[in-house]
């Protein structure tokens, strides 16, 4: 039996997900991942290896093979209420001004008070993109258009953020810039995030647990405590305790045949 | 910041280009004495229309009313086939087909049909401009609808949206830009689907005035019909465009235009 505790906020359990019924398109296999209230946790793997998948089957987006998934303790089925989502590209609506995108979850659920209006433009300033509320999408650079989506899916206020390698088409500055950003997100409200990297130091400096997948089909090879101080900023990268946790990740996908040479 | 391109810079050069034309075409027919029978000249058209304008201009009145009748049905159902197409796998193979198949039925060959149908008056024209019209609308926005970002439909999805608001709020701004060229397409071809109505059964559209003016062998009065027609289809093409800058000024197509 399982027993689901409150505390368990995410638990995936021998979670199967193929696309149509041969073997060979078994996309993720036997994945076992408990996710704790106000956990960062990383999901670290090389591409294809399933890792946007395990996302979308936790979010409800996808239907899963065999296994199962719970949030909350109930088991998904379609997205569940409380859940905010960042993607790979910022899916901004480019006929919107950024704050009526930053406002279009909200308005989904009914009309948009002038409270939650006041809310998301207090928020954009923190986000640094105070003064850019009625611009549009197209007249922002990728950094700002990605916190602009950020900022979108804290609107509502949800107790889980799913990211899905929201930063893999920014610039490396822009990317420190925003893992930064996304630490101290974190540090403030201490969401429950699962995020997608295939990036070994952006999944170090920004977790709790990393989970590390391997590719075809995608299972979970380790989990890694990631035991390093917080607050963290990004000196916290050039220390000797990061660099074993990056080379250690380094050597595990060397092992996988990720990498070609140690 | 975005250059606005002043109406002069847009439209003059596509003017200046019709007026060099006619003045070739006036100049050639006087240089090689063309009977008027066969081609006849700019002037000869221009004092025919004024002999009897508001036969022309009541013509050609009918003629718009007809296109855009037709056009505008053809709008409204093009639009809910493509949303039935792409939001039901089962409606989708049949509708489809038959689409395709009526598509490939030659409009010409249909008219008598509809006009044994559904007489002389405006209906079968109407019938028949809807025709000509609706399956680049149907194409087009198919094509717009399907082409959103999976993950924009997941956002929403995330978001709780219903069919409805993922539909209304998302999939059709997101296909306007494709809507559109559909629609650019599909006004000059309801206009050609108004002639044809009226070539096939009518007492008045330009399509009637060209029939008569051909028995009579008055060139003139068919070349002032046929001008009236491409003025018609401009001013409408034209119009299609400013109204799509209008309704998607956000889009690259726009913006960088």
């Amino acid at each position: 039996m399982l027993d689901i505790t409150k505390d368990d906020y995410i638990r995936v359990t021998n979670l199967d997900k193929r696309y149509g019924h041969a073997d060979e398109a078994l996309v993720l296999e036997g994945i076992n991942l408990d996710v704790r209230k106000g956990e960062f946790v990383s999901i670290l793997g090389p591409s294809g290896c399933g890792k946007s998948t395990l996302l979308k089957c936790i979010a409800g987006l996808e239907d899963i093979s065999g296994g199962h998934v719970d949030t909350f303790g109930r088991p998904v089925a379609g997205p569940p209420e409380g859940l905010g989502m960042v993607f790979q590209r910022d899916m901004l609506l480019d006929w919107r001004t950024i704050l009526d995108n930053v406002l279009f979850t909200v308005e989904l659920k009914g009309k948009v008070s002038s409270e939650m209006r006041a809310r998301a433009k207090a928020q954009l300033a923190r986000f640094g993109l105070g003064g850019y509320e009625d611009k549009r999408p197209w007249e922002l650079s990728g950094g700002m258009r990605q916190r602009a989506s950020i900022c979108r899916a804290l609107l509502t206020d949800p107790d889980i953020l799913l990211m899905d390698e929201p930063f893999g088409a920014l610039d490396a500055m822009t990317r420190d810039d925003l893992n930064v950003e996304v630490a101290r997100i974190w540090q403030e409200t201490k969401k429950t995030v699962i995020f997608i990297t295939h990036s070994i130091s952006e999944a170090v400096f920004l977790s709790d647990r990393v989970v590390i997948l391997d590719r075809h089909p995608g299972r979970i090879v380790e989990i890694l405590d990631i035991d390093l101080p917080r607050p963290r900023e990004l000196p916290l990268r050039e220390t000797p305790e990061f660099g074993r946790y990056s080379s250690h990740i380094r050597q595990v996908f060397t092992k996988l045949g990720v990498f070609k040479d140690a | 910041m975005r250059k606005k391109t002043s109406v002069a810079s847009r439209y003059l050069p596509g003017l200046l280009t019709l007026v060099a034309a006619v003045v070739i075409w006036e100049v050639a027919v006087r240089a090689f004495e063309i009977s008027p029978i066969l081609l006849p000249s700019p002037v000869a058209v221009w004092n025919e229309f004024w002999r009897a304008p508001s036969f022309f201009l009541y013509n050609a009145g009918v003629t718009l009313t007809v296109t855009l009748v037709g056009f505008l049905l053809a709008v409204v159902f093009g639009i809910l086939l493509a949303v039935v197409i792409v939001s039901s796998k089962t409606l989708e193979r049949p509708v489809f087909s038959f689409l395709v198949a009526l598509n490939s039925v030659p409009k010409v060959a249909l008219a008598p049909l509809f006009v044994v149908w559904m007489g002389i008056g405006p209906e079968p024209k109407v019938a028949i401009a809807v025709m000509l019209a609706i399956f680049a609308i149907v194409i087009d926005t198919v094509l717009g609808l399907r082409s959103v970002d999976p993950d924009m439909i997941n956002l929403a999805k995330v978001g709780r949206a219903s069919k409805w608001q993922i539909l209304t709020k998302v999939r059709l701004p997101c296909a306007l830009p494709s809507i559109f060229a559909g629609l650019k397409v599909a006004i000059s071809l309801a206009l050609i689907g108004a002639i044809i109505g009226e070539f096939v059964g009518s007492s008045s559209g330009l399509g009637f005035a060209i029939l008569t003016a051909q028995g009579q062998f008055d060139t003139p009065g068919l070349f002032v019909s046929l001008a009236l027609l491409i003025a018609m289809g401009s001013l409408l093409f034209n119009l299609m465009e400013a109204i799509e800058r209008f309704s998607i000024p956000w889009h690259t197509s726009v913006r960088s235009h």
